[in-house]
């Protein structure tokens, strides 16, 4: 018995054909699943071919786009057509990239505006912050995105290209008449303000 | 005599070249209307009706870039490389044959440029031709994009060639010869795809691989490569390895069509426009195959092509060659 190592007992031979067969038939049924993972997938792309094109054809066909969409920057009035801007300084502060710029000034009678205010949208990234920061509700941004030009210069807005005659997202709203001007009525009279409290009767 | 000879020659050569080139252009927009329906998109529709003049705005574009050439590139080379991919893809036109033998005013006119008793031959020393223009252009482009797209292609085309070429000596068997015109003389009776899928499953798969087409894309790779071999290139020379790749395709498509399904026999239609509307079935099976399937692997290209197609190649030849001498005896 000099092979003995090479030919093995009986019962090792019938286990190797057994594995063998085994490795053939999984072999196989690989063959099989990939004819198959290819039938399915050129069916799934020759169904898409007969599908109707998603594609919106964007200078034709314009879709609507939500209100809370941001692009073009504008500037609000109260409901009495007053500018709403009191020049805080917080959008241009807030802006990461430092676009807006302004210069504050005050009216006879206390209110607060801006002398000039200016957005340069060439670096404008619309990311909202100044909305978000304006506690005038008077910086707002809107869905009108088509604002390309061919000039850099040209994407600086002034004031007067900012300002609408809109009250924009919140028609009602005034902030003067809850802050911002020397107190005109009494102690609780304000909108929204509760009535002063008796410090007294807090007493124990 | 001698004049009428290269005067219908060179008749024959212009007519072959410009509807290849046209189908070339056309194939491109078809490749992206086709991709972009498959996706669901609608592909390019801007230039002309329904995008019909895209291939001429391209080619006006193509035409007024820059030639740019990377300073530390091998100038020689480098202007040289797409030349001989384009032309190594053109030049296997030559025997293709296209129709029966025309008869203009007693003359025989056959419808082949070059009717080579050993065309078989001819076709794969030129498909492999090709590998050189890409692996030297990549070579000569001195970037590290180029050559890994070069070396990959180097090696992808060379694995795939021997299958390639494995799959058609079953053709060359049944019909007794390696004259491209006696093999579709050959399948007067029936195509060679009836008889021999195999074979013609293999052919189709190397040719995808020779064509470096999606799943076999990796030389261009865009997405690992930028573009593979041909980064470096811009202008008419990248047009040239562009439009080469797809004479390529309507090349390969024409071989399917003269080995496999019968070359210009069929009814109704003369003999050319048959073999075009043949030869138009590969390239669209292409493109569908792009919308299809991902890339491979390296090692899975290497693996499929030596591990699988090369040994079921030569068990096609030897059952075919079996069943051929059992047959005659």
């Amino acid at each position: 018995m000099a092979d003995d190592k090479s030919v093995g007992t009986e019962a090792e031979i019938k286990a190797e054909i057994k594995e063998e067969k085994g490795r053939i038939g999984s072999g196989l049924k690989q063959g099989i699943e990939a004819v198959k993972g290819l039938y399915d997938s050129y069916a799934v792309t020759a169904k898409h071919l007969f599908r109707k094109p998603i594609t919106e054809q964007y200078p034709e066909e314009k879709r609507k786009l939500p209100a809370r969409s941001r692009a073009r920057i504008i500037l609000t009035r109260d409901p009495d057509g007053q500018e709403r801007c009191v020049a805080c300084y917080l959008c241009s502060g807030v802006c990461p990239v430092s676009c807006i710029s302004m210069q504050s000034a005050e009216r006879e009678d206390g209110r607060r505006y801006a002398r000039w205010f200016r957005i340069n949208f060439s670096r404008c990234i619309f990311c909202g912050l100044c909305e978000e920061a304006c506690p005038t509700l008077a910086i707002q941004l809107t869905p009108d995105f088509e604002i390309c030009r061919r000039d850099l210069l040209e994407l600086v807005y002034e004031k007067e290209d900012l300002l609408t005659d809109s009250g924009g997202k919140n028609e009602t709203y005034d902030f003067y008449r809850h802050a911002g001007v020397s107190v005109k009525g009494d102690k609780g009279e304000h909108i929204g303000e509760r009535p002063p409290v008796n410090v007294k009767t807090n007493l124990p | 005599m001698w004049l009428f000879g290269l005067l219908v020659l060179l008749i024959k050569i212009a007519a072959i070249l410009a509807v290849v080139f046209g189908t070339a252009a056309y194939l491109i927009l078809l490749e992206r209307k086709l991709l972009g329906r498959l996706q669901i998109r609608l592909g390019p529709n801007r230039v002309g009706f329904g995008g019909i003049l895209q291939p001429i705005a391209d080619g006006m574009k193509v035409l007024l870039k820059e030639d740019l050439i990377p300073a530390h590139a091998d100038r020689t080379i480098f202007k040289f490389a797409p030349a001989v991919v384009a032309s190594g893809a053109l030049l296997i036109l030559a025997v293709i044959p296209l129709g029966r033998p025309l008869t203009v005013r007693g003359h025989e006119i056959p419808l082949i440029i070059t009717d080579l008793n050993v065309g078989l031959l001819y076709v794969f020393a030129l498909s492999s031709m090709s590998v050189y223009g890409m692996a030297l252009g990549a070579w000569a482009s001195n970037s590290k994009y180029s050559l890994i797209g070069g070396i990959r292609g180097a090696a992808q085309m060379i694995s795939y060639e021997l299958s390639l070429g494995l799959s058609l000596v079953p053709v060359a068997l049944m019909a007794g010869s390696l004259n491209l015109t006696e093999i579709v003389e050959a399948q007067a009776d029936y195509p060679f795809i009836l008889a021999q899928p195999v074979a013609f499953l293999i052919f189709l798969i190397s040719a995808m691989a020779e064509a470096k087409r999606l799943p076999f894309d990796l030389p261009e790779a865009e997405n690992e490569l930028i573009g593979g071999f041909h980064t470096e290139y811009s202008g008419m020379r990248f047009a040239l390895f562009f439009v080469g790749e797809y004479v390529n395709m309507v090349v390969l498509g024409a071989l399917v069509a003269v080995f496999f399904l019968g070359g210009w026999h069929g009814p109704w239609l003369p003999g050319p426009v048959w073999l075009f509307l043949k030869a138009m079935i590969v390239p669209i099976f292409m493109i569908w195959t792009r919308a299809t399937l991902p890339r491979l692997r390296y090692d899975q290209l290497m693996q499929f092509g030596w591990k699988i197609l090369l040994p079921v190649a030569l068990l096609n030849i030897l059952i075919t060659g079996g069943i051929l001498v059992w047959i005659n005896g």
